[in-house]
């Protein structure tokens, strides 16, 4: 019997409990990616976010968190075209940042 | 002719300069100190933003500076009058102090963080305010209150700034860049130590502040998370646990730390009321242009310097010492 009810899952990220080692890797491999202040100049000037939810700010947010999978699933998204490198304000490496997650997650 | 007298109401870096540079042009100082020693607060710190020199090093070259200026400690100021002929203070266990002018360079009192009982400053012992973080740095042993090394340590921006819950509306304007500077020394004193800081803005605003937050996340590790956290909760294992939202990523975040470090703010003293001089609303000494006039009060013979006007880097409190020395015997020539 189905009333209607649904369990929703709880929305915190829980710190603690994160697997750090695939943020880990990316650290290791595009350290310039510690180096973001959330300005989000680079989805500003997206191509692909100008038709998708893409945004770069956010799926390294994502990834710091632990949150691979959102991350996993927004990156397909990106066309590297690489715009967003040539206006981070504070030298992010962004496109190297997206080849390793591509390869990491 | 024997020189003028001047008092200087405070003992603080900026009353030290302002001491140094009245004596240098040509008059008597006499320095006034609420607490038993010189150097106020920046006494108590043990290395400085951006360049973490020590602050030994800024109290020892003021200290030459002020070498044989006369002064009383243990002396606080509780009535200050002003006429025609000159000022008068009064201090608490009923001494009478005159002169031709006075200095208040009464700087601030740091925020007392058990008013944000959320945080559990006071009650939880692995909950402690920059300013034992400090002390911490100088004795050189930064533990938990059980004595070991903590490895997560979380940093929280604007307690007692910024908060109108509290009554203070105004930012402090050196917390950030403490923050930063704090968040560094922990990674150096306790190797492998997780840093979060926990921030509203980041205002790194001066010289090299921009350039030192920078060397914090890409040197250090440093992890900068954009929220307020609204809670803190002590777990059983004396460990805190913390309620934020991440902003930028927009959910809710829960984490638990070894320790939590509480950036308090810089808030006006007592004396900011009871000197009946004219207050600004975040309840530091009004001066009497903040352009033009940054080291005059609106009552003559009263100069102002330092943060008693408000919050302030060392070095600009040292200018307007230096200022305000200038600008009484520009107006004393008279």
């Amino acid at each position: 019997m189905d009333f209607g009810f649904t369990v929703n899952a709880p929305r915190a990220i829980y710190l603690d409990k994160i697997d750090p080692a695939l943020r880990d890797k990316l650290i290791a491999r595009e350290r310039t990616t510690l180096l973001c202040i959330g300005c989000g100049s680079c989805t500003a000037t997206c191509t692909a976010g100008q038709f998708t939810g893409f945004s770069l700010r956010r799926v390294q947010h994502l990834v710091r968190r632990g949150e691979y999978d959102a991350a996993r699933r927004a990156i397909t998204d990106c066309m590297l075209c690489g715009k967003c490198r040539m206006v981070c304000p504070r030298g992010v490496n962004t496109r190297a940042v997206l080849h390793a997650l591509l390869q990491i997650l | 002719m024997a020189q003028e007298r001047i008092l200087v109401i405070g003992g603080g870096v900026a009353g030290m300069q302002a001491a140094a540079a009245l004596r240098e042009a040509g008059f008597a100082p006499l320095i006034l100190e609420r607490s038993a020693g010189m150097g106020g607060h920046v006494a108590q710190w043990d290395r400085l933003f951006p360049t973490q020199t020590q602050a030994q090093a800024v109290m020892a070259e003021l200290s030459s500076a002020a070498q044989g200026i006369e002064s009383v400690t243990g002396c606080e100021i509780t009535s200050l009058t002003s006429d025609a002929s000159g000022v008068t203070a009064l201090s608490a266990d009923g001494r009478r102090f005159e002169a031709r002018a006075t200095v208040v360079a009464t700087g601030f009192d740091l925020f007392d963080a058990r008013l944000k009982e959320e945080y559990g400053y006071g009650m939880y012992e692995n909950v402690i305010t920059s300013a034992e973080l400090e002390r911490m740095f100088r004795e050189g042993r930064v533990t938990m209150r059980s004595g070991e090394a903590p490895r997560r340590v979380a940093i929280l921006h604007c307690v007692g700034s910024r908060d109108e819950k509290v009554g203070q509306n105004h930012c402090s304007k050196v917390c950030c860049i403490t923050g930063i500077k704090q968040a560094i020394e922990l990674t150096e004193a306790v190797p492998g130590v997780e840093v979060t800081n926990f921030y509203m803005d980041l205002r790194a605003f001066g010289n090299g502040y921009e350039e030192l937050y920078r060397r914090s996340q890409v040197e250090h590790g440093v992890t900068y998370i954009r929220g307020r956290i609204s809670e803190a909760g002590e777990t059983q294992d004396k460990r805190i646990q913390l309620k934020v939202e991440d902003t930028l990523v927009g959910r809710p975040l829960r984490m638990t730390v070894d320790m939590l470090v509480l950036l308090v703010g810089m808030q006006a003293p007592g004396c900011c009321a009871a000197f009946g001089l004219p207050r600004q609303d975040n309840g530091f000494f009004a001066p009497r242009d903040p352009y033009t006039g940054t080291v005059l009060s609106p009552v003559r013979g009263v100069y102002l310097a330092g943060t008693a006007t408000g919050p302030k880097t060392i070095a600009e409190s040292l200018n307007e010492a230096t200022a305000v020395a200038a600008r009484i015997k520009q107006d004393l020539a008279k």
